[in-house]
């Protein structure tokens, strides 16, 4: 049943890594970078580019038309011609929901997330170690906050990053130009802001949150904004209280903030709330890059966005919430040999440029991709991310995804249908969350 | 020709009663293992199939299990019941009382919906099997579609049909309003997107009710119809006193199916993506169970041998009441 | 309703208020009944920019088939009816073909087993189908099947697989039906045949299930409804995304955030298409045969 959800969270996945800025500037120094790295992984001749044969069996969750044609425009620039994919395309939802049953009879190579909720199945035996697929070459083209999220809790690294995007606040220049607003770099300005657009009749926040998704993202800027990124991944964990005065200071911040916000926005979807962005009817969404896709014809020309603006100078707006997504290696593959050329394959610009040229809407985590083939969009994440200190994944790929589902999803509901119930939600969330972080 | 095999029926009792012993040599020789196959083949896949795991799901309910690795399970006894009757009861009361209403709704709203257009349409109405086909096609409908047409179709807060009819241009939070429209006491209640989702689930339900009555109703002798409305009967005392009565077994086996489908009901809330406060037990029987991450099977299944239980209790009922009965009726 | 004048129904009745307003009602009832799925396919014919933009209730300006074009190819709905009939013929024949035998055993002899056998079959007809799901997977991802049944070389992700669990699932219920239909058979006919010299196989075979087939006809009609449209088995017993049945085409059209409605309502029109020319060229099979079953409820 959990299938035919197409509506549900863009998917869980946690921990916490810090991004090294350098690790991310040495890539973004440009293209050489994959042209010098290669001897380095010739010579290590750990693992072998090129050798592999016979078939091999690629999971796939890009199901909707763009996102799967690009994932075989990267496929097709696979190099190895002796190896024959065959790829097992299930849809997005059904794939996450099911993951646990999916990996306990898998595909050689799979989709899944950096971060926590892939070390939770590395965790359980269920992943292949590729070391070495990150020394034939992916160490010196991914970016340190990167690789960091591609280890488990072993140390061993499991995962290719491939994609990722971004949250933040967007809008369209367009609306903003012809009102003469300016992104706001403070809450003073949001909140004056916000009057202008109320003035001129349009709903400062378009919100939506059926699927009870969509909510947290706004909690987690609201969080790392005002607490920081290190109590955010504590409490994410387990390890901070949620009836602690940090937690209830970020929610009387959000409740002074919902009138700026489209009303009862529990039964509207994300899609219909972006749609009045997209109409002028609101100005702006806290929402990820995906918004693009609710845009006619994915035209996303007039799309822009900025960081959640600072609320405790202390941790101004160093943190950012861009999800990774990417690649892993069952346990027992059938075919290891391809399956590792193929996940270094995924790690490299080559790859991620095919896929990036038909499916424009997400960046790739290669540092040494041809920006000319981005969107200004597309920089513009980059360059956040870039300018970050640290990075997010989501609030459900942060934390047990358990606690984000059965919990968390229902508590920013329901504070949002009764802003004055939030004493009571945050005891019920602690009790709750002592129970399923002690399993 | 329903009448014709109760007519056929009725000379099964002249075979007559007989000792037990005399029965059982029906079957000698060859024919003790034909029948041994016949019964056998099918009772192993079905009990192999449904009954075992059912029994190693509860017994999982005693246990703490991520579902993958055998060897990660332990063993905690009451635990997961105690916390789903603690921590975790305001859901969970929240959804018993959803089931309670879901069921109370089903008998006095499609069921009797159902059985009225059953009724009407089972006389000589111009393009009945139009009318069937209409109220029959919800049933038939795949999930996806049907979650579609409501969140998008009627319920949209801004464009949806319903807002437009009702709203007064107004936007209207059909599916998020999760307020009580009936409150019992301050943290339960019946709220008003489960009314609405209620609405949704009377679409669907309907026609199944319909067509069971249409078929209950096909056997209805219609000379006993007949004398009565001779006798000046109108036609609600008609159909109280001579139509109804005679439809006993089938409202038996709707009964049977409101009560199952209330407690085990769904998809409808599921493909709606399970706004607040419209939790159902099979709703977080599936979130516990099934979820991504490996969740916790054991809590899942808890819930699960909580709906079981339910479930089950009713089906004992059920089970000895119908088959006491026809053994009685074959013993006579 | 009111009261009107009773005589023998005679072929037209006569014109009454009592008339009117049962056409009234029924008619009325039947077009709120029509509105969602009237809405579903008016929006397949939309492009869903256009329907984003003036909403789902607005004055069409492009009417087009592109949306059942692009759902047939991306849905690849071809293929998946495919799925679904290697999975749904043999369950459905199978589901009949058992749960006959046992009514048959159950309800033609008398015999120590016949109440705890009906009533194993009638309750796990209504067992949550939740409460299966985890052990079955479990198990069946420990049974290796031959390369030629499976893929994957387990039970697990095989069609096979699949259908044994709809026939297991599935033949509560039909048990159920069938046994009360079979009861009201007269049991002369088995003796007769047994004078006759006639095995258990043929009685069942030849005697009864001739009898039996108008309510075989309803619960074809109805099983088939039932195991087409499931996709609870199919997702957690079957990994590869291209073995799914149809159900799973919808949802293949749904991206990690952003769905297109449009396309899925003119994909999920295909999804309906089998089962409503079932039950529309079965209609008259299926309430015939639903009534003898329920007789005896």
């Amino acid at each position: 049943m959990f299938t035919l959800n197409t509506r549900m969270s863009p998917s869980p996945s946690a921990a916490g890594y810090r991004l090294s800025r350098r690790g991310l500037l040495k890539g973004a120094a440009g293209v050489t970078a994959a042209g010098l790295s290669l001897p380095a992984w010739l010579a290590s001749a750990q693992m072998e580019l090129g050798t592999a044969t016979g078939e091999l069996t690629v999971g796939s969750n890009y199901s909707n038309e763009l996102p799967k044609q690009a994932l075989h425009a990267a496929i097709d620039a696979f190099p190895n011609k002796n190896v024959t994919i065959a790829l097992n395309e299930v849809d997005h939802n059904t794939f996450q929901e099911n993951i646990t049953t999916y990996l306990q009879n898998p595909d050689d190579v799979i989709p899944w997330f950096a971060g926590y909720r892939m070390q939770f199945f590395a965790a359980q035996g269920l992943l292949g170690a590729i070391n070495d697929v990150w020394d034939a070459g992916l160490n010196d083209i991914q970016s340190e906050g990167f690789k960091l999220a591609s280890t488990g809790q072993d140390g061993q690294l499991y995962f290719v990053p491939w994609t990722y995007y971004c949250w933040g606040i967007h809008y369209k220049p367009s609306v903003f130009a012809e009102n003469g607003w300016t992104p706001p770099t403070t809450m003073e300005e949001l909140a004056a802001l916000g009057e202008a657009m109320q003035g001129a009749g349009i709903v400062p926040f378009a919100s939506g949150n059926d699927g009870r998704w969509p909510a947290m993202g706004t909690f987690d800027q609201l969080n790392f904004r005002l607490n920081g990124y290190q109590f955010h991944m504590d409490l994410m964990a387990g390890r901070e209280s949620w009836t602690d005065e940090r937690v209830k200071n970020v929610f009387t911040a959000w409740e002074a903030l919902l009138p700026l916000h489209q009303e009862n926005p529990n039964g509207r979807t994300w899609e219909e709330a972006a749609s009045a962005v997209v109409n002028g009817e609101a100005a702006m969404m806290t929402i990820g890059n995906f918004i693009g896709e609710v845009f006619p014809d994915g035209d996303t020309s007039d799309l822009d966005f900025f960081p959640w603006p600072e609320m405790n100078p202390e941790y101004g707006t160093e943190t950012i919430e861009a999800p990774i997504d990417g690649w892993m290696m069952a346990a027992n593959p059938k075919n290891p040999e391809a399956a590792k050329e193929l996940l270094y394959h995924f790690g490299t610009a080559d790859a991620q440029e095919a896929f990036l040229t038909v499916n424009p809407s997400v960046i790739g985590a290669a540092t040494d991709i041809d920006h000319s083939i981005f969107t200004p969009l597309q920089i513009k994440g980059l360059e956040a991310v870039a300018a970050a200190r640290s990075v997010t994944q989501f609030l459900d790929r942060d934390t047990s995804p358990e606690f984000a589902s059965n919990v968390a999803g229902q508590a920013f509901a329901d504070f949002l249908a009764d802003p004055s119930s939030i004493d009571g939600i945050l005891e019920d969330m602690q009790a709750q969350a002592e129970v399923i972080f002690a399993e | 020709m329903a009448t014709v095999i109760q007519a056929q029926a009725q000379d099964s009792p002249q075979a007559g009663p007989r000792p037990q012993a005399r029965r059982l040599r029906q079957f000698d020789g060859r024919d003790f293992w034909v029948v041994a196959a016949m019964a056998g083949i099918p009772t192993i896949l079905h009990v192999g199939l449904v009954w075992i795991p059912t029994i190693f799901s509860i017994i999982l309910s005693f246990t703490n299990w991520k579902g993958i690795r055998l060897d990660d399970i332990t063993w905690v006894g009451f635990q997961n019941y105690v916390q789903i009757f603690t921590v975790f009861q305001k859901n969970f009361f929240q959804a018993l009382i959803n089931n309670s209403v879901l069921l109370i709704f089903l008998f006095i709203g499609p069921t009797a919906l159902g059985i009225g257009l059953a009724y009407l349409l089972d006389r000589d109405v111009r393009g009945t099997r139009f009318y069937q086909g209409v109220f029959f096609t919800p049933v038939v409908l795949s999930l996806a579609v049907v979650g579609f047409m409501w969140q998008s179709v009627i319920y949209s807060p801004e464009n949806g049909l319903a807002t437009q009819i009702f709203g007064g241009g107004q936007p209207v939070d059909w599916l998020g309003n999760q307020s009580f429209l009936i409150p019992f006491g301050s943290t339960y209640g019946v709220s008003w997107n489960f009314v609405a989702i209620l609405v949704a689930i009377a679409w669907r339900h309907t026609g199944y009710i319909m067509v069971l009555y249409l078929a209950g109703l096909k056997s209805v002798d219609s000379s006993l119809r007949e004398a009565a409305m001779l006798d000046g009967s109108n036609e609600w005392q008609t159909f109280r006193n001579v139509v109804f009565p005679s439809l006993k077994p089938i409202n038996v086996v709707v009964a049977v199916i409101t009560v199952i489908e209330a407690l085990r009901a769904f998809d409808i809330i599921y493909v709606l993506n399970v706004p607040r406060k419209t939790e159902v037990l099979s709703i977080l029987t599936t979130n516990n169970l099934l979820g991504e991450g490996g969740g916790n099977v054991g809590r899942g299944s808890a819930y699960a041998t909580i709906l079981f239980i339910l479930c089950f209790g009713f089906v004992i009922w059920y089970v000895t009441n119908h088959y006491r009965q026809t053994q009685e009726g074959a013993d006579t | 309703m009111s009261a009107s004048p009773a005589l023998p129904p005679k072929r037209r009745k006569p014109i009454t208020l009592g008339r009117i307003l049962l056409y009234a009602f029924v008619s009325v009832t039947a077009f709120i009944w029509i509105v969602p799925i009237a809405g579903a396919i008016f929006a397949s014919l939309r492009p869903y920019t256009e329907t984003v933009r003036d909403g789902f209730f607005s004055w069409p300006q492009t009417l087009t088939l592109d949306n059942y074009r692009g759902a047939w190819d991306q849905g690849d709905i071809a293929r998946k009816y495919w799925n679904t009939a290697v999975i749904l013929v043999p369950a459905l024949i199978f589901t009949l073909f058992f749960s006959s035998m046992v009514a048959f055993v159950c309800s033609r002899y008398s015999w120590r087993f016949n109440i705890v056998l009906l009533s194993i079959f009638t309750a796990g007809n209504l067992l949550p189908q939740q409460i299966i799901i985890q052990p079955l997977f479990q198990f069946y991802n420990r049974v290796p099947l031959p390369e030629w049944l499976s893929n994957s070389g387990k039970l697990n992700g095989s069609a096979l697989g699949i259908i044994l669990i709809h026939i297991a699932f599935q033949s509560g219920f039909c048990t159920f039906v069938l046994s009360n239909y079979m009861k009201l058979l007269p049991k002369s006919l088995n003796e007769a045949a047994r004078m006759d010299g006639a095995g258990v196989w043929k009685q069942y075979w030849q005697i009864i299930m001739p009898l039996t087939l108008p309510a075989l006809a309803a619960l074809a009609t109805l099983e088939f409804t039932w195991i087409y449209n499931d996709f609870f088995w199919a997702v957690v017993l079957e990994q590869q995304g291209a073995d799914r049945p149809i159900t799973s085409s919808l949802a293949n059209l749904g991206g990690q955030f952003f769905t297109n409605d449009n396309l899925i309502a003119a994909a999920s029109m295909f999804v309906a298409l089998p089962t409503l020319i079932v039950y529309v060229a079965l209609q008259r099979y299926f309430i015939a045969g639903l009534s003898i079953g329920a007789e005896k409820g």
